[in-house]
């Protein structure tokens, strides 16, 4: 701040705190006696009079004592404008005036050197072996509780919008490599509404749906599968396949396992249909270090291992 | 009467209106506290009503206990207590019925505007901006009659209470219009002129003023005429009072920062907030000790008077959350009990113990003699109230100190590897027990407040009750 404000803001900070010793001086000055007294001061409201008992001394002490508490934090601590405290913290880089940030920065650091060795020892094993090995899963489930598992739920069952990972079906793979992309880079699935044929109609579109659910032996009308069948080949094919079984290049889901990751009902399958659907997984590079993200990749492949 | 060719008379009307409406508001705000409270115990609670869910009826419950129950209480007292503490009569009547149905026309707009979704999301600000025009509107004609009152005042000096009215009024004008500067862009709809971590600074500064000035300064006054009046005792130090009122004024507006611990906001600022708040705990005291001590010599009148009781625990309470709320300010002990449930314990240590309690002890003395009648219809209920009262209120902080501390442990617990013991739902789940001993603490608090309906209904309605508009000035 410029030294204006830096001069403002330290005066009426100090201010504040000997304008309160000064009020107490004052009035403790002008005490009558030390006692308790049953003189009034000598005025009475709606018959209400006041007492003119001095100060209570234990009270008193308390004041003050909060106040000397509070111009020592000041001289320790960043609070008169621009002045930094006197404390100090020791970062790798050097002794640093204490901040909030220098603070939290000292905590990374020293969890860094505390936890770091943990973790470039998984980071340096391979993902199959750390998958078999149950004291690095138990760790890598404590950090899909606290990362993943606000999504895809603490069994990693997922829901509506969010993939089961425990079932062996991949939308982008399921190999080793295919995951920790997932995890680092994030993916961003996108189902156009009507597929790629904007005039598909709403007739067509139950249509459709009846070709869908006829993979899994759920249509009750197949004429209209059979319709769906064909546009299905001109809407749909391009990117799930002609024959309907998806593909992990683009995320596109296999359509024919009876595994639906925005609802298996017709009338899900429907909304999906007629608005389209837009999934996101986060990229968790900013977010994670390489080692997690590794220990998380085989945490996930162990899932679908069980 | 004091003199028969100009005789002077109160206007207890206004004061009538509010201190019914004190009870109505109560019982409505608590009870749409208690309904939240038992959505965080079975969360289907909300009906998958997009008006019933929790997010709208949580600010709802929070500004009918603030702002229409507290609110009312203080209207009511205010206008009471500087009446009969200047011996002059209100400047205007027809203003203190513009003040009365004018607030009362606020309290109708939020509780539909809430529900509905309009808000300005700033917690205790959350109403937009006609209903902000219309509460300045209001603010300013209260002010007018108040401090328009004191001028004409037949007294030499202003009393105590009336010190710490007149400092809520103009510091709640200040802030209600300093953070609630807005752009409108339709007619339910704005935007602060403030962005980013100025924005959270201005709220806060509000927020944690709403708590100091609205429900400190403001029932400082209310506990300056009322306990002593009730007690039949003078005020226990005249010069305590004067030390602490300037302390407490002076140091409140400083410590909004310490909402904002560990943020975007500089550490200066935050420096400022911690420190403050705690040269802030002995002016609180202050106010707890002048209480306290007023009762020396009158302390055996607690075994007959329920109404003395209400008054003296909520002091108790007072001096408790004002003990709490310095240490909790502490960077350190933030830390942990930042949004957690310590933070809601606290506060309804205050709003319960502290505001609600001293507000009931200060209606029951108000009721009888705005009906001209001698004493409550019941006593034993009242002393019902108070223990239902007291019970729900232990019960309720009791739960969220348990709930808070142990959310905050688990939330910063880790294992040898560096990593999280618990994810976040399991700290939910613990904390189911907390809250339906929570629930079961506000229910009880509201059925207190439901006996004072009762009693209120069954005093009003005898025959000798009469509601009196204009009252003769005692000499």
């Amino acid at each position: 701040m410029t030294s204006f404000w830096s001069f403002w803001v330290s005066i009426i900070s100090l201010g504040s705190i000997f304008g309160c010793l000064w009020l107490i001086y004052v009035t403790r000055k002008s005490q009558t006696t030390d006692t308790e007294t049953d003189q009034t001061v000598g005025h009475a409201f709606d018959g209400i009079e006041e007492l003119d008992n001095p100060l209570p001394k234990w009270w008193l002490y308390m004041f003050v004592a909060t106040c000397v508490f509070a111009l020592a934090y000041y001289v320790l601590y960043p609070g008169l404008g621009n002045y930094k405290g006197m404390l100090s913290i020791e970062l790798e880089e050097g002794s640093v005036p204490w901040t909030q940030v220098n603070q939290w920065q000292k905590e990374v650091e020293d969890a860094e050197a505390k936890y770091g060795p943990i973790f470039e020892a998984y980071g340096a094993t391979p993902i199959e072996e750390l998958a078999q090995d149950a004291e690095a899963m138990k760790v890598g489930q404590r950090l899909f509780a606290n990362n993943c598992a606000v999504c895809h739920g603490s069994a990693a069952r997922g829901g509506i919008g969010f993939p089961n990972l425990t079932d062996d079906d991949w939308l982008y793979g399921g190999s080793a490599e295919a995951i920790k992309a997932t995890l680092v880079n994030g993916r961003m699935g996108n189902m156009p509404a009507r597929g790629l044929n904007p005039d598909m109609t709403n007739a067509q579109i139950d249509d459709m749906v009846h070709y869908l659910l006829a993979f899994s032996g759920r249509s009750d009308d197949q004429e209209a599968a059979e319709r769906g069948a064909a546009m299905y080949q001109t809407a749909c094919a391009a990117c799930h396949g002609p024959d309907a079984k998806g593909n992990q290049a683009i995320g596109a889901p296999n359509l024919t396992d009876n595994i639906w990751l925005y609802g298996s009902t017709p009338k899900r399958m429907k909304h999906t249909l007629l608005y389209g659907r837009a999934g996101v997984m986060p990229a968790q590079s900013d977010r994670l270090s390489e080692e997690k993200i590794h220990l998380l990749t085989a945490y996930v492949i162990s899932l679908s291992q069980k | 009467m004091s003199n028969e060719i100009n005789p002077i008379t109160y206007n207890y009307k206004v004061v009538r209106q509010f201190a019914v409406m004190t009870v109505v508001w109560g019982i409505v705000g608590m009870a749409a506290g208690v309904f939240i409270a038992a959505q965080l115990v079975w969360p289907e609670l909300n009906f998958d009503n997009q008006y019933l869910s929790f997010g709208r009826i949580r600010p709802l419950h929070t500004n009918a206990v603030i702002f229409a129950f507290g609110g009312s209480a203080l209207f009511a007292t205010s206008l009471y207590v500087v009446q009969r503490t200047c011996q002059a009569r209100l400047i205007s009547d027809s203003l203190a019925s513009f003040v009365f149905w004018g607030w009362q026309a606020v309290i109708v707009a939020a509780a539909i505007t809430l529900p509905m979704g309009f808000t300005s999301t700033k917690e205790y600000a959350e109403l937009e901006w006609p209903i902000d025009i219309l509460i300045a509107l209001v603010w300013v004609s209260y002010a007018i009659l108040f401090f328009g009152t004191i001028t004409k005042r037949k007294t030499k000096h202003i009393y105590v209470a009336n010190w710490f009215y007149g400092g809520f009024i103009l510091t709640v004008a200040v802030l209600h219009i300093g953070n609630n500067l807005a752009i409108p862009v339709t007619f339910m709809k704005s935007y602060s002129i403030y962005s980013g971590t100025v924005d959270a600074m201005m709220q806060w500064w509000y927020g944690h003023n709403a708590v100091g000035f609205f429900l400190t300064a403001g029932f400082l006054g209310i506990m300056y005429y009322f306990v002593p009046k009730q007690a039949g005792r003078p005020v226990y130090s005249y010069r305590l009072s004067i030390v602490h009122f300037w302390a407490l004024i002076s140091l409140y507006v400083w410590a909004g920062s310490h909402h904002l611990h560990y943020s975007a906001l500089p550490d200066w600022a935050q420096t400022a907030g911690m420190v403050m708040s705690l040269v802030l705990l002995a002016p609180s005291w202050g106010g707890m000790i002048n209480g306290m001590m007023t009762l020396s010599g009158a302390w055996d009148k607690l075994r007959t008077d329920p109404i003395l009781r209400f008054l003296v625990v909520s002091l108790s309470f007072y001096g408790m959350s004002t003990f709490e709320g310095p240490m909790m300010a502490i960077k350190t002990v933030n830390a942990l009990s930042h949004n957690t449930d310590w933070t809601i314990g606290h506060v309804h240590s205050g709003a319960l113990g502290w505001v609600a309690m001293i507000s009931i002890g200060a209606t029951y003395h108000l009721i009888p003699r705005l009906f001209g009648v001698k004493e409550m219809f019941s006593i034993s209920l009242i002393n019902l109230h108070f223990w239902l009262a007291t019970a729900g209120t232990v019960l309720y902080i009791a739960a969220m100190w348990v709930n808070g501390i142990m959310q905050g442990l688990m939330w910063r617990a880790v294992n040898t590897d560096g990593t999280l013991t618990y994810s976040f739902v399991e700290s939910l789940e613990a904390s189911h027990n907390g809250y339906v001993v929570r629930l079961i603490g506000g229910a009880i608090f509201l059925s207190g407040m439901l006996i004072m309906a009762l009693n209120v209904w069954l005093t009003i309605r005898q025959t000798s009750a009469k509601a009196l508009d204009s009252v003769p000035a005692q000499a």
